[in-house]
């Protein structure tokens, strides 16, 4: 069994209320930073760490607290991301729900390194178990000293303000959520300047995943070395791999990064659904390109699926099997950016509807042979063009399908139904 | 209308935050859970407790999914519809609460009990297909899972029509970040 770090006691019982957290080493992590340690001292931990974020960029998150500049003449503020929205990704959600503590410990740390004086967490605002846990967590460490005035007597302040998003994708966008949480309606900001420079009320701003911050006390408490000695060279530590779709057992598995993904699938997962045979993977949330069953000795770090041409992303992994019509998956796909889209920028407002309107058509066999290269132009117009990763994200499915299982998309065209699963049953059933 | 006591939990919820207009979403949820939807009675309030005008506060509320434009059913059923709930049935899901709630997605049954909504991924994607009443999570529905929960859920809206505490108590209501500071952590339907 690999070492658990951000799972390492989310099935102890009761480990939600300050007590049992305490009992298994909660806010030590807290004690010992503030005693021994200067806030600049743990960025350089977590530099040090290697720590990437688990939201989707995977960006270094110590390099990214470094960009904060040394003085500013408006209040910092760190912000944790756990809108949690990407189709296929469930992990902040568990998170949340079973061990708010460390996740608000996490927070704390962070807005210590940081210099911050007011943290908020953006709960997404659909779940509501984990913002009601979120929020308990963080009243318990108020009431413990761990939160407020001059914490365990070190002279830092520090205030906590959990906010309940009201349900939009987007918001987890990090500029996006900043001006909802300026009180706005959630659209993208333009970049640069990034939050680290004029971010949340213009002042210097911190946003990580609530997973990031999730890793923060473990390696605050064991070191830098000890956490980059999980994992591979360029992506290190564990990370919660979220596994949905035709497996036959689904769920989070925290493993270490670099574990092949066959491992995932196979052992952690128990294989196919019922037995039947792969047909792609879905590597990273639904914003990720799909992988072929031949990929699945591809080590699940940044560098190796991005080499297989994917995108580790959130870490959600979405299993279809054979019976799987692919464009109606890719049309399911599609119609979440086409709900989700804020409407800020007509590339995305527009060209998720029209791929949607196509993908429709073509799914219902009443595609057209003009409309498959039609897809990639709309993709074309899209990718790169649209004024956040939303529209982007849109289009990978599409494109890395049609590379893929083009001979699909011209079945539809050609016979008017799909070529497998219950549309094409139904077919067989009328021409007999 | 909006309480003045609601008012008044719009300015104290307001005072945990730099600025008065980030304090909308949490105001709007205020308001949402007294008056059932977002009324113009509603958008009055917030913007009077937060020193906005209408419109800035409309156009919040209309961007959000959560706020509710017309008055929704006692129990909002939301089901997820996105990639790993579909590979997981829950089309055949959406249509079998069709058929047994009479309406259509979207649509709130005439008894004003049920409104059933299609909801984009809930992050409960281990546990396909999944469905949420009132923002709580229901798991690994199947069609016979679903018609027991409609069961209990009008056996609860029973009680509560009778004013019968019992089914005040089973009730899953939407949880405002006030009421979440108050009162203890919820626990999942099973």
């Amino acid at each position: 069994m690999p070492e658990l770090i951000v799972t390492r006691d989310i099935d102890v019982e009761n480990i939600d209320i300050l007590p049992v957290y305490r009992q298994h080493g909660g806010y030590q992590a807290l004690e010992k930073a503030l005693k021994t340690y200067q806030p600049d001292d743990i960025v350089e931990i977590v530099k040090q760490s290697g720590l990437r974020g688990r939201g989707g960029a995977g960006f270094a998150t110590g390099v990214k607290w470094g960009f904060l500049p040394k003085e500013s003449p408006r209040p910092r503020y760190l912000c944790c991301n756990a809108d949690e929205s990407e189709p296929g990704t469930f992990k902040d959600r568990m998170l949340m729900e079973k061990n708010p503590h460390l996740l608000v410990e996490g927070v704390i740390l962070t807005a210590y390194a940081t210099k911050v004086h007011h943290a908020f967490i953006y709960v997404r605002g659909e779940l509501g178990l984990a913002g009601r846990q979120v929020a308990r967590a963080v009243r318990e460490a108020y009431e413990a000293g761990y939160i407020g005035t001059d914490i365990l007597g070190s002279g830092y302040d520090l205030e906590v303000t959990v906010h309940r998003g009201a349900g939009a994708y987007i918001c987890g966008e990090e500029s996006a959520l900043m001006e909802s949480l300026e009180g706005r309606r959630g659209y993208p900001r333009l970049k640069p300047p990034f939050p680290a420079v004029v971010g949340l009320y213009g002042g210097p701003t911190v946003i990580n995943n609530a997973e990031t911050l999730a890793t923060i006390p473990a390696i605050v408490l064991n070191g830098a070395d000890w956490y980059a000695s999980f994992g591979t060279e360029k992506s290190k530590g564990t990370r919660i791999y979220c596994l949905s779709g035709h497996v036959n057992k689904p769920g989070n598995y925290e493993l270490p990064l670099g574990t092949p993904l066959r491992v995932l699938i196979e052992e952690c997962g128990g294989g196919v659904w019922k037995g039947k045979k792969l047909k792609a993977i879905i590597p990273g949330g639904s914003s990720t390109p799909f992988l072929m069953p031949d990929k699945l000795d591809t080590p699940l770090d940044f560098e190796s699926i991005a080499a297989a041409g994917s995108m580790l992303g959130s870490g959600g992994i979405v299993v279809l099997d054979e019976d799987t019509c692919i464009v109606g998956a890719v049309l399911r796909m599609t119609e979440f950016y086409r709900d989700e889209s804020c409407g800020k920028c007509t590339p995305c407002r527009e060209g998720t509807y029209w791929l949607t309107e196509l993908l429709e058509r073509l799914e219902h066999g009443q595609g057209l042979e003009r409309d498959v290269p039609l897809l990639l132009d709309i993709c074309d117009n899209m990718l790169g063009k649209c004024f956040c990763p939303l529209g982007d994200a849109a289009t990978m499915s599409i494109s890395s399908s049609i590379k893929l299982f083009k001979d699909e998309y011209l079945y539809h065209i050609r016979e008017g139904h799909c070529m497998v699963g219950p549309g094409a049953l139904a077919a067989a059933a009328i021409a007999r | 209308m909006v309480s003045a006591e609601a008012k008044e939990q719009m300015r104290a919820v307001a005072a945990q935050y730099p600025t008065l207009r980030s304090a909308v979403l949490p105001a709007l949820y205020i308001a949402q859970d007294e008056e059932g939807y977002i009324t113009e009675a509603a958008l009055e309030a917030v913007a009077e407790a937060l020193r906005l005008n209408v419109d800035e506060v409309k156009s919040v509320a209309t961007f959000y999914t959560m706020f509710f434009k017309e008055q929704p059913g006692k129990r909002v059923i939301k089901v997820c519809t996105s990639i790993s709930c579909y590979l997981r049935g829950c089309d055949q899901l959406v249509e079998h609460l069709e058929n047994r709630l009479g309406v259509k997605r979207g649509e709130t049954t005439a008894d004003g009990r049920y409104t059933l909504l299609t909801a984009e991924c809930l992050a409960s994607c281990g546990t396909a297909p999944v469905l949420q009443v009132n923002n709580e999570f229901v798991e690994q529905v199947t069609p016979e899972s679903a018609d027991a929960l409609i069961d209990a859920l009008n056996q609860e809206l029973d009680n509560e029509s009778a004013g019968t505490a019992q089914g005040q108590e089973k009730a899953a209501t939407p949880a405002t970040p006030e009421k979440s500071r108050t009162e203890a952590a919820g626990t999942k339907r099973r």
